[in-house]
């Protein structure tokens, strides 16, 4: 149950959120052309005759994209309908150049389907919660529009007309605006682990359409907005409270919400209606003539299935099962490359809750440092393995093991090599370690007084020193229970 | 008119093989044919430097041995297909001075197949219209003229009316037509031509400027069967460009002709006589009874129920599809643009549209737009559909009993230019008997039967089973070699 | 049923086709006769008939995941695709001036 709410001037708010996400498909080429789908070719020559709408063009499905939005379903735990179509929606607009877009409304490809967005305290979602998705279907993207090239005219580039889409339309099921943020990370991230989309929001690969009303707690939904193409997930946020704050407003000084598309202007930080003189829009939606029905046999599914890697809650869940804490497993399977690379670091051996707690902060904080991220990472899981290996057998401190780390980062060397090299290993010599803890005890008599008087936490401060005058190559655990029997 | 010019597509075909004339000089006879006959109006466009390339390309291939299997063979192409680097208008001011930088699927099967083109044919605007009066381009004038002496000037029926009007008047052998709800059929009822539509997804419909998606389909238009077979061998095939193309091998329809209906039902539908119906027409079908029983079929009655209800679901169907496939013509990526003075986008298109659509265009298009819209969807649109399944099944049953189905092509005769325009739904009427068959898909031939009472051609309509296009053109063989019809339009042009 | 003249330009305006008072009151006279005439479709019992999804029986063919595999469905043709534009603007298709 979300505590989230919003206090008005008559009382507190409750927000309801829905959100539909358009994700453009990966995939060679178009959905219904030949023509290629990458992303900043020049204007208009990623275009067939089919895109430009030429006369008597026809369009024609690529199964990849099918297959993409099928995997996407899939990876939802949907129900995938075997049988779907296609319909054409109709509305006239410079970046639609057939006068209509393919898209599904009746029938579409996938039904009913959820994800999970994981618990986060800090930002007000006090458990895990299921998020239902009413439907995923496949359309077609509109072109693009410039506006500022020339004083009069705006220019149309369809390289992007034609694109498929999957929409994936989420139920109103989220309470707060770090719900919904959450949820489209989650989105993202499961998108990203199937290859279905890269997911990139900045480029448009990704965009939400935002669909907010209020009630007070416990009433029906109120009338809800939708804000169009919000294209990051502080964006989303930012337009819910903005959206939820204006229809209070409203409301409490007496106004009614009206349903209608909205804007969001990141700039001032506020929607405004995207209303126009004309009518409202009447789509008429019809089946597509030039389509037939879309029907996909067991063996299409049994590949898609076959075609999943393992997903975000999958792997986070045989982390935990290795001993991994949540927080570590989250942070680790939020972004699919970074599962990648620690799945490659666990198999090159080494040990799960040592290798998370080192990637995700000693890995994490060079590549912040460095301003990269771990797709360009300079240390390669195998080397990252061997460097825990000589920590896990003892070889080097974890102290060292910074260190070495550093080195690695700077010169590409092995760890081993560097370890050799510049005489890391540790000491587990008790002879050596016995007799610095003699002299650091007797240089701190005062202290150890102390510590034997109750002050427990002095015994930290010994086991510095000792490493310190050890130069950081004694080995922890003889240090910990030689000091142990020296302070009984 | 020279002889090369009454020749039949097979006899230039033979003719050419076996060296008794050149193919260039059959492509000349046609285009002096072509360039004497402007007071048909009967072409948008004349090409006579393509008819003359093909023909000496035919030549070519005749001396090395490679000829194609149309090779000689000029034809004529209405302006509803894409050729590239010729203008391709829909006989419509929205695309005056659009041309193509692709060519349709049909008509490049042709080019390859040896033809060469005499022009690009008139139509009614869009395919839209039974008399070819809609085209932007001028009425197309039918050939024909009633012999009680007036010089009534008389339609060619539509909307491919040019396709009609120049066979009839021997401009071209053959020609390409297309047929939505009868615009190849009731043209060559009217002009005393066969034509045949086949069944729906045997020609690929790739390049040809779609009016409705379900129930277009381009047909031949030629003097006898044989050429009608002969030319839809070469029109026909699976295209992977278009996704209700038909996966199927194309049959050899010419060498399979045969007039011979022994074992063979027809089946004649008590729908289609219609109370009042026109007493010719009547006969004309008795006649064509008669003529199947000799060539060894049994005739049986059978019913189509929802008969009267098809017309009107066509024109809810048809209207609604077309709807939404000219709303690309909006003056943004090609054809006409009007941009009146201070005019934002949305009243570029409706100015450009207004502008450059003619009344009846217009007229489906509202149509359209309104069975579609929001409140009345599944009043009209979904009835439609709903109708279309049982007419679809009217067929399937009634071919339990019969193999072919005779019924009279259009009717009425040829009517004058202007009798009819005063009321669309006049014009719709005409349609009565060829639309039932476009809404099931299934293929459909006209050939002439008789003349009738003020010397006009009369078709009689055969409708066969999805994919027997076979059959069909074997009913249309024991007719034709039966009706013994070879009265000729006098030239009056 | 019968259509009136505001509906008329409701959906002239629907279909982005421009027309005069002249035009409208025309066609709410055309308009109501072709939609009064096809009204009798509704006399037709259709219980348990499923409208028509595929005229003749037929499979929806997926294409493969090539770019430009037939160059007649494919891009890379930007001097064809904009050889018959109104008003072509260094590669692009230049419209009157939208504010969004």
């Amino acid at each position: 149950m979300s505590e989230y709410r919003i206090k008005g001037e008559t009382g507190e708010w409750e927000v309801v959120i829905g959100l539909e996400v358009h994700a453009q498909v990966t995939s060679n080429a178009k959905l219904f052309s030949g023509a290629a789908t990458a992303f900043g070719a020049e204007p208009n020559t990623q275009v067939s005759l089919v895109d430009a709408a030429m006369p008597g063009m026809l369009p024609v499905p690529n199964r990849e994209c099918i297959r993409q939005a099928v995997r996407t379903g899939m990876a939802i735990e949907a129900v995938i309908n075997k049988w779907s179509r296609f319909d054409r929606k109709n509305y006239f607009y410079a970046d639609l150049p057939q006068g209509y877009q393919i898209s599904q409304l009746y029938h579409p490809l996938v039904g009913e389907g959820s994800l999970t967005i994981e618990a986060d305290e800090k930002a007000g979602i006090p458990q895990a919660k299921r998020i239902g998705i009413e439907r995923i279907h496949v359309e077609q993207d509109a072109g693009k529009l410039m506006h500022d090239q020339h004083p009069s005219m705006s220019y149309v580039d369809l390289n992007r007309s034609g694109v498929a889409l999957m929409e994936i339309v989420s139920r109103p099921d989220m309470r707060s605006p770090a719900e919904a943020g959450a949820y489209v990370r989650k989105l993202r991230s499961i998108l990203r682990y199937v290859g279905s989309c890269d997911g990139n929001m900045e480029e448009g690969s990704m965009r939400a359409d935002v669909n907010v009303s209020v009630r007070r707690p416990g009433d029906e939904f109120g009338t809800r907005t939708e804000t169009k193409n919000v294209n990051s997930v502080r964006f989303v946020m930012a337009v819910i409270e903005s959206e939820a704050k204006r229809q209070i407003e409203l409301i409490e000084s007496g106004g009614t919400v009206v349903q209608e598309t909205r804007l969001y202007d990141p700039d001032r930080n506020e929607t405004r209606s995207m209303r126009s003189k004309e009518d409202a829009h009447d789509y008429r939606y019809f089946p597509d003539p030039d389509l037939l029905p879309l029907e996909l046999d067991d063996a299409f599914l049994e590949e898609c299935r076959a075609s999943l890697p393992e997903l975000p809650d999958a792997k986070r869940a045989r982390y935990i099962a290795a001993g991994i804490s949540a927080y570590n497993a989250d942070v680790l399977t939020a972004e699919v490359e970074a599962a990648r690379w620690f799945d490659a670091l666990l198999e090159a051996g080494a040990k799960p809750v040592a290798a998370a707690n080192w990637v995700t902060s000693e890995l994490f904080g060079a590549l912040n440092r460095l301003g990269t991220d771990i797709s360009k990472s300079p240390v390669s899981p195998a080397q990252a393995a061997e460097l825990l290996g000589l920590v896990a057998d003892g070889t080097i401190s974890g102290t060292i093991a910074k260190q070495v780390f550093e080195k690695m980062l700077e010169t590409g060397d092995g760890a081993a090599d560097i370890v050799e090299r510049e005489g890391l290993k540790q000491t587990s010599d008790t002879g050596a370690i016995e007799a610095e803890i003699a002299k650091v005890l007797a240089a701190n008599a005062d202290k150890v007084e102390q510590y034997k008087a109750g002050k427990e936490a002095l015994f930290g401060f010994f086991v510095g020193q000792t490493m310190k005058a050890m130069q950081g190559k004694a080995n922890p655990q003889v240090v910990n229970e030689l000091l142990k029997k020296a302070l009984a | 008119m020279s002889d090369l010019t009454n020749l039949t597509v097979a006899q230039i075909r033979d003719g050419h093989r076996a060296g008794e004339f050149s193919a260039v000089e059959v492509a000349e006879a046609f285009n002096a044919n072509v360039a004497d006959a402007k007071a048909l109006n009967a072409f948008i466009v004349e090409t006579p430097d393509h008819a003359i390339a093909a023909a000496k390309k035919a030549d070519a291939d005749r001396a090395a041995g490679t000829l194609k299997p149309l090779s000689g063979v000029p034809i004529g192409m209405k302006d509803l297909f894409a050729t590239n680097g010729v203008q391709t208008t829909a006989a419509s001011h929205m695309l005056e001075g659009f041309v193509p930088r692709y060519e349709s699927t049909v008509s490049q099967k042709l080019w390859d197949a040896g033809c060469g083109m005499l022009g690009k044919l008139n139509l009614d605007q869009f395919a839209m219209g039974s008399s070819n009066e809609t085209s932007y381009f001028g009425n197309v004038i039918s050939p024909w003229r009633r012999k009680d002496g007036g010089n009534a000037a008389l339609a060619p029926g539509g909307s491919s009316g040019g396709s009609s009007a120049a066979i009839a008047a021997r401009l071209c052998p053959a020609a390409t037509g297309t047929d939505t709800g009868g615009s190849i059929r009731q043209p060559a009822a009217f002009t005393g031509i066969s034509g045949i539509k086949p069944t729906y997804g045997r020609c690929s419909r790739w390049g040809i400027v779609a009016f409705a998606s379900s129930l277009d389909q381009a047909g031949p238009m030629a003097r006898d069967v044989r050429d009608c077979a002969i030319l839809l061998e070469n029109m026909a095939g699976f295209d992977p460009k278009d996704a209700t193309s038909l996966d199927q091998p194309v049959p050899n329809w010419e060498a399979a002709l045969s007039s011979d209906l022994k074992g063979k039902k027809v089946g004649i539908p008590k729908e289609y006589r219609l109370d009042g119906i026109d007493a010719d027409i009547a006969a004309m079908w008795d006649a064509g009874i008669a003529m199947l029983k000799d060539a060894g079929a049994e005739v049986v009655d059978i019913s189509l129920p929802h008969t009267k209800y098809a017309l009107p679901a066509y024109y809810i169907i048809a209207p609604a599809e077309a709807s939404s496939n000219l709303a690309r013509y909006d003056g943004v990526r090609y054809g006409l643009r009007e941009l009146p003075q201070g005019a934002g986008l949305q009243d570029m298109y409706a100015a450009t549209r207004a502008e450059g659509f003619g009344p009846e265009v217009k007229r489906r298009i509202m149509i359209g737009t309104y069975v579609l819209s929001a409140g009345f969807y599944d009043a009209y649109y979904t009835q439609a559909q709903k109708v279309r399944t049982l007419i679809a099944r009217d067929f399937d049953n009634a071919f339990e009993s019969c193999d072919v189905i005779l019924a009279p092509t259009a009717p009425s005769a040829a009517f004058g230019l202007g009798e009819k325009t005063a009321d669309p739904l006049s014009m719709y009427l005409n349609d009565v008997f060829a639309v039932p068959a476009s809404l099931a898909g299934l293929p459909a031939m006209s050939v002439p039967a008789a003349l009738n009472r003020e010397g006009l051609p009369l078709g009689l309509q055969i409708i066969g089973k999805a994919f027997d296009e076979q059959g069909v053109l074997n009913a249309g063989l024991a007719i034709e070699e039966r009706a013994g019809f070879t009265a000729r339009a006098e030239k009056w042009w | 049923m019968a259509i009136d003249q505001d509906t008329v330009r409701k959906i002239a305006s629907l279909a982005r086709i421009a027309i005069s008072d002249a035009e409208a009151a025309a066609m709410e006279g055309e308009l109501s006769g072709i939609l009064g005439w096809v009204e009798q479709l509704g006399e037709v019992d259709v219980t348990g008939v499923e409208p028509m999804t595929a005229v003749i029986p037929n499979k929806l063919r997926l294409r493969d995941d090539v770019v430009d595999a037939d160059p007649l469905t494919g891009g890379n043709r930007r001097d064809d695709i904009l050889a018959n534009a109104p008003a072509p603007q260094h590669g692009f298709f230049g419209v009157p001036k939208v504010i969004e």
